[in-house]
């Protein structure tokens, strides 16, 4: 059981997530919601990158015995970078979105006609 | 030297164009553009040598960073070429190259041009790396590489709110997309180790994280494929990009449908005849997909119908579009069998054909629906005017259009003699065989369909002249000869058909069912199947 409670931390995060994105109407609480699933995901990578008792894959200061295969890791880091890029176009439609409409409600934007 | 490493350089040009241009950019206008048009008929010229190479010496795996022996632990990144991919490879190339010609007129009185340059070359490297990798994970990056890149274009228009929240919502669907399939990467490297797609369809099991890994896969691609009823966001972001990115977007669009081709027929391609409950995974997955298509082809068609805004009724056909090539695809899913003496899997000839047309539609579909946007971009360029109530008599001041529209309307309504009608005969031939209500529903929509662009021919091009538009003049050259170019190509493919199914879409389709019958792909990178 115990050893689960990273998974169960993913799908709680993965969940609360989707939930700010689907039922918020506020932009930003969608934006936090878009992250939350993203930090679940990223969680879940790391969680399967877990071996109990190995150490880094350092080869040249390795003090022996079971070592950790970097590739999860790799992963997460360069899903995390995805991420920041993602998370700075969304907060800046979102400004832009404030600017022109003057309001962050999601169903007061984008109705009317060009 | 420069051939051993197409793979690498179809992705490495545009990449490097994409950050030279703002550089570029200091030197002036008109170098800004020479260059961008250089660079991507340099990707199109080594696309089309790579595409040369796979469609006469078979599958071509490129490995990054060292070499490799078939048969060796598969760590590496690869670049895994086969005739799929080759085929979207051409649509993801030529249609950026044909947005850049008609951006130098389009985009001409813009500002911010460096970027726009930039994330449209950008864009192109996300596309063609999509459908050239042979690594999960790699996948997932150039699916954000062109999300980001595309979203960031819909939203060019930043003095519009409407564009801005067109952006906002594609971005928010992409990115969820893009996390629920590295979601499924993780699953299924969790259970095998591997992030190769050969070695993840050599050992896949079928197992409950299997399926689960499928779903997450096939929602998020579907999503981004624009299928209903996931399509809401693509009438806003076709219907407010510019023009010109809304032909780039076609190809960023099925390059996620080519993600669900390659999930369903490579991926899970050897376990496509695995019985559940009775039930052959085959026949599950074409039920549901021939489902959705039904409800794709009937509510974007509906909603064209509805519609008075020029770019997203055009929109709205292209929801109906992309439901064609799916139908074919999950008709012709419905029919692999295996034999039971032999033990071959194998398709029916109906579906081999249905597996054809669908193929054969994706590029037809991505030179029709193109072609249609870019003569709307060019009316909205003559005229600042999108809404089709508004616009009248154009026939008389913008001749050429008028014929570039008419070629298009013809064609995505499947009319001969235009390549429209060349694939979707092949579809309703062969959805008929599988199962006549299917192709039933498909030849009425595609009525409808022509009905809703008549209408629009007639209220925009015919008629008296209106007097607000009697100073209207035809557009620049770049864009007449942008539209030129596309035109030409689908009356070309309409008169000889044959040779293209031949010669681009049979090594397509032959790549499809390799899984099941040769596993050629797993072999090109193991060695053994």
């Amino acid at each position: 059981m115990i050893y689960n409670i990273p998974y169960l931390a993913v799908a709680a995060l993965i969940l609360v997530g989707l939930y700010g994105v689907v039922f918020k109407r506020n932009l930003i609480k969608m934006v936090i919601g878009v992250t939350l699933i993203e930090s679940g995901v990223n969680l879940f990578l790391i969680t399967l990158g877990y071996r109990k008792g190995s150490t880094a894959p350092i080869y040249t200061s390795s003090p022996g015995g079971l070592m950790s295969l970097p590739v999860p890791q790799a992963l997460t880091l360069t899903s995390i970078v995805i991420g920041v890029a993602v998370l700075a176009l969304m907060l800046s439609f979102v400004v832009y979105i404030y600017r022109h409409y003057k309001t962050l409600d999601a169903r007061k934007i984008g109705g009317e006609d060009e | 030297m420069f051939f051993d490493n197409l793979p690498a350089l179809a992705v490495a040009v545009p990449l490097f164009g994409a950050f030279l241009t703002p550089l570029v950019s200091k030197i002036g206008d008109r170098a800004r553009n020479v260059f961008v048009i250089l660079v991507m008929g340099l990707t199109t010229t080594v696309v089309f040598l790579l595409v040369n190479d796979v469609f006469t010496n078979g599958i071509q795996t490129y490995v990054f960073g060292g070499s490799y022996q078939p048969g060796e632990t598969v760590i590496r990144i690869f670049f895994e070429v086969d005739g799929l991919s080759a085929f979207m490879a051409i649509i993801a190339v030529v249609l950026p190259l044909v947005a850049v010609i008609y951006s130098w007129g389009f985009m001409k009185k813009e500002t911010g041009l460096d970027k726009y340059y930039t994330l449209i070359l950008l864009m192109t490297t996300g596309m063609i790396g999509l459908v050239l990798t042979g690594d999960m994970f790699n996948f997932f990056v150039f699916l954000e590489i062109t999300s980001i890149s595309s979203a960031a274009l819909v939203a060019f228009w930043v003095n519009k709110g409407k564009a801005v929240d067109a952006g906002f919502k594609y971005i928010v669907i992409s990115s969820i997309g893009a996390l629920f399939v590295l979601f499924a990467i993780a699953l299924l490297y969790g259970q095998y180790d591997a992030l190769n797609m050969a070695v993840l369809a050599n050992s896949i099991q079928y197992t409950f994280l299997d399926k689960m890994a499928l779903v997450l896969l096939l929602v998020a691609l579907a999503m981004k494929a624009g299928i209903v009823p996931m399509h809401m966001w693509l009438p806003d972001a076709y219907g407010c990009a510019p023009s010109s990115v809304t032909l780039v977007l076609i190809g960023a669009t099925q390059a996620s449908l080519y993600g669900v081709f390659r999930v369903v027929f490579t991926l899970y391609g050897r376990e496509l005849t695995t019985a559940v409950n009775q039930v052959s995974l085959n026949v599950l997955l074409s039920v549901f997909i021939v489902a959705l298509a039904l409800a794709t082809i009937v509510v974007g068609v509906l909603m064209a119908l509805k519609q008075s805004n020029l770019k997203r009724m055009i929109a709205f056909a292209a929801v109906a579009e992309i439901g064609y090539m799916i139908l074919a695809v999950g008709a012709a899913l419905s029919t692999i069998t295996v034999d039971s003496n032999t033990g071959v899997t194998m398709l029916t000839e109906s579906g081999e054909m249905a597996l054809k047309g669908g193929l054969f539609h994706i590029i037809n579909d991505a030179l029709d629906i193109g072609l249609l946007f870019l003569v709307a971009g060019a009316i909205y360029y003559a005229t600042r005017e999108t809404s089709v109530n508004k616009l009248g008599g154009l026939a008389r001041n913008m001749k050429y259009t008028t014929v570039f529209f008419l070629i298009g309307l013809l064609a995505v309504s499947g009319m001969p003699p235009m390549n429209g009608f060349a694939s979707k005969l092949l579809i309703y031939e062969s959805t008929y065989q599988i199962n006549p209500i299917l192709a039933v529903i498909a030849i009425l929509c595609s009525i409808l369909l022509l009905a809703v662009f008549v209408k629009v021919f007639h209220s925009v091009f015919l008629g008296p002249k209106l007097s607000v538009f009697k100073d209207t003049k035809e557009v620049p050259k770049s864009m007449l000869l942008a539209m030129g170019i596309i035109a030409i190509v689908i009356v070309f493919f309409g008169i000889f058909p044959e040779l293209v199914v031949n010669n681009i879409v049979q090594p397509a389709a032959d790549a499809l069912t390799d899984m099941l019958k040769n596993g050629l792909y797993v072999k090109a990178v193991l060695g053994v199947i």
